[in-house]
């Protein structure tokens, strides 16, 4: 059995699906994201493993131990919350010591546990500051050592950095990784941020509407989408739905795309093709795989550009789809990109994969 | 999708509330019993009086009774017109005197805001007192009166305008407070007038608090017999006749009918206040930028004028209560004296009566305060809300704000005085009085106590228990401490509310814990309005200092806690 065992879980708010049948199984070690739009039940799978919610069905194995209906104190977890929840009135060094033996004997010992996670999460020295004069990313730094102080099994992590601005954000998330591999403590994060995801986890588990959509490791997650939605939300995704016209080539209007994978001819599909994986060509001759594409309109993201693209040769077809691609600035530089005109651009087989879910 | 985020998935109670530790919900139940003894009880009892005749039988004889009356349907009509007229002049004055010290850059804000709330500090009836030495028979300015005397409405409504005006200054500060800068940069950016302006967007920010403040003049108004019993002379309202029949014709099922009038009313404007109340959610959303007025004298003096002359004379009525304690005759004896407190001391039992209720202010204020902060904590802090128990709780809770001292204090008689109650020891003791003192003035402390709680974090709890650490650890070293501004502010309201309170005490003291605030009316009524003034001048000195006691002690507090409350967002 895995460290954390989640088996069936269900929670419903009225007429509201908050979590439904979900199974996970989580090693020891693990950093695990749960990423999902706001509403698809990651936070309350979250607090249900925490006990801070109480599942209606299903149960919580944690270390071989049935935790479904014991109170959160009788569990044994770390808790990191997005609004850090510091105890204003308390030092930096109390706050850490909170959960250590209050008893006087034990004095020494809290002060010097203390002093270790404070050197830890980088704060050596910050005992007796109160969080009020701290930033924002050390007050989470600080959650962060309180949290472990106590050397929990398992750690959880609330959107520990959606209150940090842009670059304190990606430099914590960097800290965070890096300590959890260090302890090797077992992670549960929540984020609605798919790079965060993407950079901090070993494992993402992808929720949408109390649902578990797809589990796998970053890359997995961000190359073999199971389904649309996992598609577009992780990165940009252009979805492309066609009609196979044999074993590995799909038909688009007059336009004939090889693909990646074995298909049944006839049946309709859906594609999910990464703008980054369009490719340009430098020429306007026949090379293959490319097709011809009208450029419709160009953004610029510094970087790189997204160009949106209209295939030509679809253009029969009424339902000619737009695609998006993403060209590197640099690549770009002294080509004649604009709207209106027309590029050869390339679409590798193994980038067009059919999703598993039917169309 | 958010909306679902917020209110779906993460509602209020977390979910181990089902399995709340038996302590906890054990003090809940405590509280809830103690409400339901000292309120609903006695409004049960209330009800049963006036709906029940004489034979046992249910009926609306004793309305019919009441209906038939001489003079009733005069009372009714009065109180109704009086209200009207006192909440027509009250609100005005109170939102131009709110707006001066919110909207404009008048110098010495905290010192105006603590005159416009002076009143506060003494019974409702010092105003009457002062009003009768300023216009009555031997008034200096009686001629201003135009030869109308002021026993009667003139009188009322003055007096109760002075009495009313901090209570809705209260709200409309408040209500003022918060503007977004961002919507009068609009208005400005837009070319908007100086009066659209104001009546676009200053007013219908406020509107909520206009609304209640109306509400609260109102009640006010219907509910307060102090000031009629000492400066109505003849005039009849409701509020005198309920006090007349129940304490001076012992008849408590008239009594009862004509308090239960007086709920219906109060009951109304409760329940316009918290329609209006539940619409206002959200009128200034997070992202609003403060509102700091710039000086400008076309706004500024006129406003500074006015604040000046109304502040003087509120205290101008205020001094006369004080100053006619300490003078011989007024006016025809000017000579400064003692002897009205030395005559109350001595012959009138002025000195018992001031330490009982010193003993009540004190008790009310120190059992009153852990009661309401640690029931509010229950409900918000232990994932008990939206249990039964604590929605009974919730209701008993915001119930006596519509319930007038004297309704309570009818019900607290027929309830505890009735001769198959085994409560009965209760009846006229001081224990009776303090219960009855925090349940009158409950509302108002739950809703400070429960405002200081929601602005902790809401994860302090889970964080707490994910650590190990029991509830009541952190309850004293972290919710406690954050809170205590709140807890202060509760105790001074307690203490100042059971020192000045007429209203329901009146109808359940003995002669032994005779309240000063009462004693007041009983002298006055004896004539002696010299010792009658020195009562209230006492009462005002001892509430002035609960005040300054209290400024003083959150003071230290606040520096020696200033390196977590400073930049503490």
């Amino acid at each position: 059995m895995a460290h954390l065992q989640i088996e069936s879980l269900g929670k419903r708010y009225g007429d509201f699906v908050a979590l439904a049948g979900i199974d996970l199984a989580i090693e020891r070690g693990e950093f695990v994201v749960l990423l999902g739009p706001s509403g698809c039940g990651k936070t309350t799978l979250l607090r249900a493993i925490a006990g801070l919610e109480r599942q209606d069905e299903g149960r919580i194995v944690h270390a071989g131990r049935d935790i479904s209906a014991l109170p959160p104190g009788q569990r044994d977890y770390g808790i990191v919350f997005q609004s850090y929840a510091l105890f204003p009135n308390l030092d930096v060094g109390d706050n850490v010591a909170y959960g250590l033996d209050a008893r006087r004997s034990a004095r020494e010992g809290v002060r010097r546990r203390v002093e270790e996670m404070l050197q830890l999460v980088g704060l050596p020295g910050s005992e007796r500051k109160v969080p009020a004069q701290l930033s924002g990313g050390q007050q989470q730094r600080i959650a962060l050592a309180r949290a472990l102080a106590t050397r929990p099994d398992l750690l959880l992590l609330d959107e520990p950095l959606s209150a940090l601005d842009a670059i304190e954000r990606v430099r914590l998330r960097g800290e965070i990784r890096a300590l959890q591999q260090r302890l090797g403590v077992t992670t549960l994060m929540v984020t609605h941020d798919q790079e965060e995801a993407l950079a901090m986890a070993d494992r993402i588990v992808v929720m949408r509407a109390g649902r578990l959509q797809q589990v796998g490791d970053p890359q997995a997650i961000y190359r073999q989408p199971t389904n649309a939605f996992v598609a577009e939300f992780i990165g940009r995704s252009n979805l492309i739905e066609a009609v196979a016209s044999d074993a590995h080539h799909l038909q688009l209007g007059a336009l004939r795309l090889r693909c990646g994978g074995t298909l049944q001819p006839g049946r309709t599909y859906r594609f999910s093709l990464r703008p980054e994986d369009i490719r340009l060509h430098d020429s306007l001759h026949a090379v293959d795989p490319s097709v011809l594409a009208q450029v419709e309109r160009c953004e610029f993201l510094g970087a790189v550009w997204l160009v949106t693209l209209r295939l030509t040769g679809a253009a029969a077809g009424s339902a000619a789809p737009s695609l998006v691609a993403q060209f590197s600035s640099n690549y770009l530089a002294g080509r004649p990109v604009q709207a209106g005109s027309t590029l050869r651009i390339g679409i590798a087989p193994e980038h067009l994969q059919p999703l598993p879910e039917a169309a | 999708m958010n909306l679902v985020g917020t209110a779906g998935v993460r509602p209020g109670a977390p979910g181990w509330a089902r399995n709340l530790p038996s302590g906890s919900q054990a003090l809940l139940g405590l509280a809830a019993l103690g409400l339901a003894l000292f309120l609903l009880a006695p409004l049960a009892a209330l009800l049963r009086h006036s709906l029940i005749d004489d034979a046992g039988r249910l009926s609306l004889q004793r309305f019919a009774d009441f209906a038939a009356t001489p003079g009733m349907a005069t009372a009714a009509w009065n109180t109704l017109w009086v209200a009207l007229l006192v909440t027509a002049l009250t609100l005005p004055l109170a939102f131009v005197y709110a707006y001066a010290i919110q909207r404009s850059t008048l110098p010495g804000k905290a010192l105006w805001r603590s005159l416009g709330l002076a009143p506060l500090l003494g019974p409702s009836l010092i105003g009457a007192i002062g009003f009768i030495q300023w216009f009555g028979n031997q008034g200096v300015l009686k001629a201003w009166l135009g030869g109308h005397s002021v026993y009667g409405p003139i009188g009322i409504v003055l007096a109760t305008v002075f009495a009313a005006f901090p209570h809705a200054l209260m709200i409309l500060v408040v209500a003022l407070a918060t503007a977004d800068a961002r919507l009068y940069e609009a208005a400005d950016a837009l070319g908007a007038s100086r009066w659209r302006r104001f009546t676009t967007v200053t007013l219908p920010a406020a509107r909520y608090g206009l609304i209640s403040a109306a509400l609260v003049v109102f009640a006010y108004s219907v509910s307060e017999f102090g000031i009629p019993k000492v400066i109505g002379g003849n005039f009849q309202v409701l509020a005198v006749e309920v006090y007349i029949q129940a304490v001076g014709l012992q008849n408590f099922g008239r009594g009862a009918v004509v308090a239960l009038l007086l709920l219906l009313p109060v009951a109304l404007a409760l329940v316009i206040d918290r329609r209006v109340q539940r619409r206002q959610q959200a009128s200034l959303t997070a992202r609003a930028v403060p509102y700091a007025p710039r000086p400008d004298w076309r706004r500024d003096w006129p406003l500074q004028a006015f604040v000046a002359l109304v502040a003087t004379a509120l205290l101008a009525v205020l001094a006369m209560a004080v100053t006619t304690s300490f003078i011989a005759f007024w006016p025809y004896n000017l000579t400064p004296t003692l002897r009205h407190y030395v005559y109350g001391v001595a012959e009138a039992g002025v000195g018992d009566a001031y330490l009982n209720s010193l003993r009540l202010a004190g008790w009310t204020a120190l059992l009153g305060t852990p009661i309401v902060f640690v029931t509010a904590y229950l409900l918000e802090k232990t994932g008990a809300r939206g249990g039964r128990l604590a929605s009974a709780v919730q209701v008993l809770a915001a119930l006596p704000m519509g319930v007038p001292g004297l309704v309570l204090g009818i019900g607290s008689i027929l309830f505890f005085n009735h001769p198959d109650n085994p409560l009965g020891g209760l009846y006229k003791t001081l224990a009776l009085l303090v219960a009855t003192s925090v349940v009158h003035y409950y509302s108002a402390c739950h809703l400070t106590a429960l405002t200081a709680l929601k602005s902790l974090d809401r994860e302090f709890e889970a964080v707490s228990a994910s650590l190990k650490v029991p509830r009541w650890r952190t309850f004293w070293r972290v919710t406690l401490p954050v809170c205590l501004p709140a807890v202060l502010e509760i105790a001074r309201y307690l203490a100042i509310n059971a020192m000045t309170t007429v209203s329901a005490v009146v109808f359940l003291y003995a002669p032994q814990t005779l309240p000063a605030s009462v004693s007041i009316l009983n002298l006055d009524e004896a004539g002696e309005l010299g010792p009658a003034a020195a009562m209230a001048t006492l009462i005002v000195a001892t509430t002035a200092s609960f005040s300054a006691l209290h400024a003083l002690v959150e003071r230290r507090l606040l520096r020696r806690q200033q390196a977590w409350r400073r930049g503490a967002r």
